[in-house]
């Protein structure tokens, strides 16, 4: 008699599924919903730019040269300025209130200084409680004290003007000129979303068979451990595929985010990336003894993978260890090659690098998994 | 096989869980076309018996044979063989009867699946309900499913645990009629029970209790010896002697 695997007994397995799935309306419906409403929701929410800051301002005088400082702070588009308290005290409230994010300080005797040749100091101050909102901000601060001032320091004044640097510095900001935060989010987003509907609806799926009762009679059948991992694997390949073609299409429409390589070759990476976490699903699953402990193994495996895989921070940014950590992590890969596919036309060659560590992932876990299913109730 | 082997043939068969012994040296012998039953209170250890036979579980010691078949190395073959209606309502509740019924054929590869199914439904009168969701299903509906199930790949020995608990009496007299016609068939039936009136329908009868075989006969046989008119009363002076013994062992 075979002992190997049975296609008749695994398309048993699919189908069983499918139907299953099929009748299970609101699953299905999240399934398919979801990813289109989290992409509308977060690829226009998310901005890793902030402008129209609230600003207050400080001033002990009113001058030319602030006059063409605030008014130069209000054109890069970062600042508001939103109120002008008249003491110090009051500036330092607004801060600590939230009710500005930067609080301008302009000196007494700034201009009569400045005009001497010297170097009056202004202050602007930062509620840098979350860096990543002021950062942007005040990168561009320090370009206006270049620049702000060119128009007013003419005639005798021509002097004061910054000094020309020995060299010209160009920035070729590639494959996202323009900074378009979506552009980088939404390719993540579907690395994000396909994670978390794989994983959780796989992590259910052999657990519910315990807690409900069918898995003893499941056992007492000649099906093999391998045939019900990949029968209950393949229905989410298809699920998986399906989010895939939202998300892209809603990428296209919605945000205008460029697909330049090649589609063929990013779809094939999406049935690795697919599998990868398909096998960490089954493979909680086949771990956990109830549906409980299978979400939160679920969750446990979600929140390093937002975290440290450069979806949500740097991934550069991360102390070495971390790197490594991340580096164990299938989003990461798949953020890299989603990335370099869409934005930068990524062939065959620049996509293997990351391409392989998902499919030796991929093995390593389905081995463990296969290891765990217990094939008695012992 | 040949014809004078003994169908269910183990000896010794033990299991423990972590330290709780649940089965110790069960040794049992059923010929073919018999109809044994497996009788004893909650937690004797019949559940543990019947999954270590039809290969859910490895005994931890002992020996033996189910359908020719080693119970430890060749599960996968008694598996295939031998048809095991668990305790639990063991199927998809949000598939309808026939859907459950062709997932079952499908996984053991049965040849000329439709049609096996149809005769599966015809001959347990489930031909009107087959479109019905099986979690809709009255107990008694369920248990006819099940016995369904179990036969579609027509098994040589049916194991049956508690398949008639929470039946209703109608329904149970209708499920031994089943029984008795597979048994004239050749069927082996081992079936575990906790009603008396099933018991007397059984050709042979065991009984267990923490873990071992007390008493073993065919009905009138167990009378006879332990002198008393009804079958309840030999388990009730069965257990009787042995919580004695486990008295005069704590004691001493």
């Amino acid at each position: 008699m075979n002992d190997w695997l049975s296609l008749t007994r695994l398309w048993a397995v699919v189908k069983k599924e499918f139907i299953q799935l099929k009748r299970d309306r609101l699953t299905f419906a999240m399934m398919v919903g979801i990813p289109l409403v989290q992409l509308i929701l977060f690829g226009f929410a998310i901005n890793a730019d902030p402008k129209h800051l609230t600003t207050a301002v400080v001033s002990a005088e009113q001058t030319v040269f602030t006059r063409s400082l605030l008014s130069a702070m209000r054109n890069s588009g970062y600042f508001d300025l939103v109120a002008t308290p008249t003491t110090e005290a009051e500036a330092d409230r607004m801060l600590a209130l939230g009710e500005a994010q930067f609080v301008v300080r302009i000196p007494p005797g700034f201009s009569r200084a400045l005009v001497r040749g010297e170097k009056p100091q202004l202050l602007i101050e930062a509620d840098a409680t979350d860096p990543a909102t002021t950062s942007n901000a005040l990168a561009t601060v320090l370009q206006l004290s270049q620049t702000a001032l060119r128009w007013d320091l003419t005639g005798p004044l021509a002097n004061l003007q910054p000094t020309a640097e020995p060299f010209e510095l160009r920035l070729h900001r590639r494959y996202n000129p323009e900074g378009i935060t979506q552009f980088n989010i939404v390719p993540g987003l579907m690395g994000v979303i396909l994670t978390m509907t794989m994983i959780i609806m796989t992590a259910l799926a052999v657990t519910r068979e315990v807690e409900r009762g069918t898995m003893e009679n499941l056992m007492a059948t000649p099906v093999l451990p391998i045939e019900v991992m990949l029968g209950k694997i393949l229905p989410y390949v298809a699920i998986g595929y399906v989010q895939v073609l939202v998300i892209l299409l809603a990428a296209h429409w919605f945000f205008a985010v460029p697909i330049l390589g090649s589609m063929t070759l990013l779809l094939a990476c999406v049935m690795v990336f697919i599998l990868a976490n398909l096998t960490v699903g089954i493979t909680f699953s086949s771990i956990a003894r109830n549906q409980t402990q299978a979400m939160q193994m679920g969750f446990f495996f979600f929140l390093p993978t937002i975290l440290l895989s450069g979806f949500m921070f740097p991934f550069r940014g991360m102390p070495h260890w971390a790197q490594i950590v991340g580096e164990m992590l299938p989003l990461t890969h798949f953020l890299r090659i989603v990335r370099g596919i869409m934005l930068k036309g990524s062939g065959v060659a620049e996509v293997w690098p990351h391409l392989w560590p998902l499919l030796v992932f991929t093995g390593v876990v389905l081995a463990v998994g296969l290891k765990r299913y217990r094939r008695t109730l012992d | 096989m040949s014809d004078g082997a003994a169908v269910i043939a183990v000896q010794g068969l033990s299991k423990s869980f972590g330290g709780k012994t649940a089965v110790s040296g069960l040794t049992l012998s059923v010929q073919k076309g018999e109809i044994f039953g497996f009788l004893g209170p909650n937690g004797s250890g019949k559940t543990t018996s019947i999954r270590m036979l039809c290969g859910l579980l490895t005994p931890d010691a002992g020996s033996g044979t189910c359908l020719g078949y080693d119970v430890r190395s060749q599960t996968r073959s008694i598996k295939r063989e031998v048809g095991y209606m668990p305790q639990r309502f063991g199927f998809y509740e949000d598939l309808s009867i026939r859907e459950n019924l062709e997932f079952i054929a499908a996984v053991y590869e049965m040849k000329g699946r439709p049609a096996a199914v149809d005769a599966a439904l015809q001959q347990l009168g489930l031909v009107q309900r087959q479109k019905q969701m099986a979690g809709t299903l009255s107990g008694g509906w369920k248990q006819r499913m099940a016995l369904a199930a179990c036969l579609l790949h027509q098994p040589r020995l049916l194991l049956l645990d508690e398949p008639t608990a929470g039946v209703d009496p109608k329904a149970r007299r209708d499920f031994w009629v089943e029984i008795k016609q597979l048994a004239e068939s050749g069927v082996t039936v081992l079936v575990s029970t906790h009603y008396m009136d099933e018991a007397e329908r059984c050709t042979r009868l065991g009984y267990i209790a923490y873990g071992k075989l007390l008493a073993e006969g065919t009905a009138a046989e167990l009378r006879a010896r332990f002198a008393v008119e009804r079958l309840e009363d030999v388990f009730i002076k069965v257990m009787e002697g042995v919580d004695d013994g486990v008295a005069t062992k704590l004691a001493a």
